[in-house]
């Protein structure tokens, strides 16, 4: 019996976490779902072409000497009336191949999405546990802060932030510097959710026995916030911080197409967008349609995968 | 006579509201010695809890000491604060929740926790704290030990996680176990089992335990003495056969009385008429004197009487013409 037992344990060690991952639930769940399925693939081809966008974009569009002005406005799948090129998503006014320009813009709006997120979720889990955790003024402070930028529209404050920071970084830098104060622009403009959940769950996670456990072996405050508590609200942040990341990279092209993000050295899509844009009635229709068509695929698809997630680690929809 | 581990002297814990200053415990003092299981019991709100969480310093604010003195193993504790207070508690206090679903971390395997626990309080390296750990978990009958530790607190029954719960209060060797309430969320069959080997292991080990219930059951079953606590306040304190069989206290004869007893047949169950106080609106004198059978006059005038030489926290107490 005992040796049973044994043998049992030992196989279910061997098998490791792939198996386990395998035959888990949630994987199960995403098998079982079609939509899925399909937005994950649809983000696994976006992500992995814009990862090694320099081996598969034909041209590379930043290298002036790759350019050809004559190339200018050639529509797509057809040759260019001096040239002879022929470019699959036609060319831009200044000869760039706009299939190479899309992947590397879409490069700068996923790196600014991820790190803004990112950025977003760090602060605001910070901020979460702590209010949670403490109580008292400082989560009076925070959530207080938290509720005032709440009443403003989010992609006002990231302009807000985004023209403060602006005005402090020297002029010579401010091209360079734009995708990071993008990038904090919008983390700053989006780390109120990310508190509000961890700080509801921290107070229902703080009134456990094992936090009080925790609290009675000596650990302390931080320890027992990183390693017991924030472990236990995680799923609720991993739905929000996909979500979001839809959100940001939408934000991110909203301020490039207002002109107050990605400067044209470094079009994301949002850039693309606006350069696009000018180009529509006068018939060079492809110049706007394709990175929009992108970012509608890519914020799509995370948005899709983010409601299946939130759907799947919902322990009550099961 | 060795001196006890724990010894309260007329502890008081303060909670202010906005019906004013209220006080859950008021005046408690007891000792538990080396090897000694005292059981601390009373209704729901009897300050049973609070003076547990009291001790080991887990008060959840406005809740304070507001008086008294809490003695471990010689040294006064509470006046500890921040740094201090979690070196002592965690060292020589160990605790048994109610609820063994949520008083162990769903995200950690039992091992993790227990190895936790050792490695914070013994100077002993990682390698070792697991060995330990593992005898920890074959002390408290989990079979298999060795690979039950890599488990997740859901793969345990209830009363096998209570056992883990109890290994994780004594791997650190504490003196001092606070057991609340420990059986109260488990199958009837699995309580008795629990609580003997809480007190087989507190009896090996010498350490001293406070076992908070309001099962008149277990304490009988497992306690040396016993605290009977009414509205804050102490009302009997003595040998276990003694205060269960005669007691002194009215109100611990009226919840002897309530206890449904199998040899009694059918019988209607006996009720202490009337409630607890609420906390906002103690009455005057002795707490207990509107729902008592016996009070008189000094009962309402004159103040709570304090335990000193006597047994009962009473004026008039009973005498042994009371039992059965």
């Amino acid at each position: 019996m005992e040796n049973m037992s044994v043998e049992k344990t030992v196989e279910v060690a061997e098998r490791g976490n792939w198996t386990r991952f395998r035959e888990s639930d949630f994987f199960y769940a995403f098998k079982r779902s079609p939509v899925a399925m399909a937005s994950f693939a649809v983000v696994c081809l976006l992500v992995l072409s814009a990862v090694f966008a320099p081996l598969i974009a034909p041209t590379n569009p930043f290298d002036p000497a790759s350019l050809n002005l004559m190339n200018g406005f050639t529509p797509p799948m057809e040759p260019n009336a001096f040239t002879r090129d022929s470019f699959l998503l036609g060319t831009d006014d200044q000869g760039r191949d706009v299939f190479s320009t899309i992947l590397y813009g879409m490069r700068i709006s996923l790196f600014v999405g991820a790190a803004a997120v990112l950025f977003a979720m760090v602060l605001g889990i910070v901020l979460g546990l702590v209010s949670g955790y403490f109580g008292g003024w400082t989560e009076t402070i925070i959530m207080r802060v938290a509720d005032v930028q709440l009443t403003f529209p989010s992609i006002l404050v990231a302009m807000l932030i985004f023209g403060v920071a602006k005005g402090f970084t020297p002029v010579e830098y401010r091209d360079q510097m734009a995708i990071w104060v993008l990038i904090l622009a919008i983390g700053l403009s989006d780390w109120v959710q990310f508190a509000r959940v961890v700080r509801g769950a921290t107070l229902v996670e703080k009134s456990k026995d094992y936090v009080a456990a925790a609290r009675l072996i000596g650990r302390t405050p931080w320890a027992i916030m990183l390693k017991h508590i924030l472990p236990n609200v995680l799923s609720p942040v991993l739905v929000i911080a996909t979500i979001s990341l839809a959100l940001a990279i939408i934000a991110e092209a909203t301020l490039s197409f207002l002109g107050v993000g990605a400067p044209p050295t470094q079009p994301s899509l949002g850039t693309l967008i606006r350069i696009g844009q000018g180009f529509l009635f006068s018939g060079e229709w492809w110049i706007l349609f394709f990175p929009a068509c992108t970012l509608l695929a890519l914020a799509l698809s995370v948005n899709l995968l983010g409601d299946w997630l939130r759907d799947a680690l919902n322990p009550r929809l099961r | 006579m060795t001196s006890p581990v724990l010894s309260i002297r007329d502890l008081s814990v303060e909670i202010p509201t906005r019906a004013g200053v209220v006080k859950p415990v008021d005046g408690v003092s007891y000792d538990i010695a080396r090897g000694e299981i005292l059981g601390v019991v009373g209704e729901s709100g009897a300050g049973k809890s609070m003076a547990g969480n009291a001790v080991i310093g887990l008060l959840n604010p406005p809740a304070h000491i507001s008086g008294g003195e809490i003695h471990l193993n010689g040294h006064r504790i509470d006046h500890l604060t921040g740094e201090d207070m979690r070196r002592v508690r965690g060292k020589h206090i160990g605790m048994v929740f109610q609820d063994p679903l949520t008083s162990l971390n769903p995200l950690l395997t039992i091992g993790d926790q227990i190895t936790e626990t050792i490695l914070t309080h013994l100077p002993i390296d990682r390698r070792e704290a697991e060995a330990r750990a593992v005898a920890a978990l074959e002390e408290v009958g989990i079979p298999g030990a060795a690979e039950r530790i890599d488990s997740y607190p859901h793969e345990f029954s209830g009363g096998m996680r209570q056992r883990v719960v109890i290994a994780l209060a004594l791997c650190a060797e504490p003196s001092l176990v606070i057991a609340d309430e420990p059986t109260t969320a488990l199958d009837v069959s699995v309580q008795a089992q629990i609580i003997a080997l809480l007190k087989r292991l507190c009896r090996e080990k010498g350490t001293a335990v406070m076992l908070i219930t309001h099962d008149m059951g277990v304490i009988a079953e497992a306690a040396d003495r016993v605290a009977v606590m009414y509205a804050g306040r102490l009302a009997e304190l003595g040998p276990v056969r003694d205060v269960l069989l005669r007691p002194e206290h009215p109100y611990t004869h009226g919840l002897m009385a309530s206890t449904p007893l199998a040899s009694q047949g059918r019988k209607r169950l006996h009720q202490i008429p009337g409630s607890m106080p609420r906390l906002t609106a103690m009455p005057e004198g002795c707490a207990f004197h509107p729902r008592c059978p016996h009070a008189q006059a000094k009962c309402r005038a004159a103040p709570w009487p304090r335990i000193e030489q006597d047994r009962a926290a009473c004026w008039f107490p009973l005498m042994a013409e009371a039992a059965e």
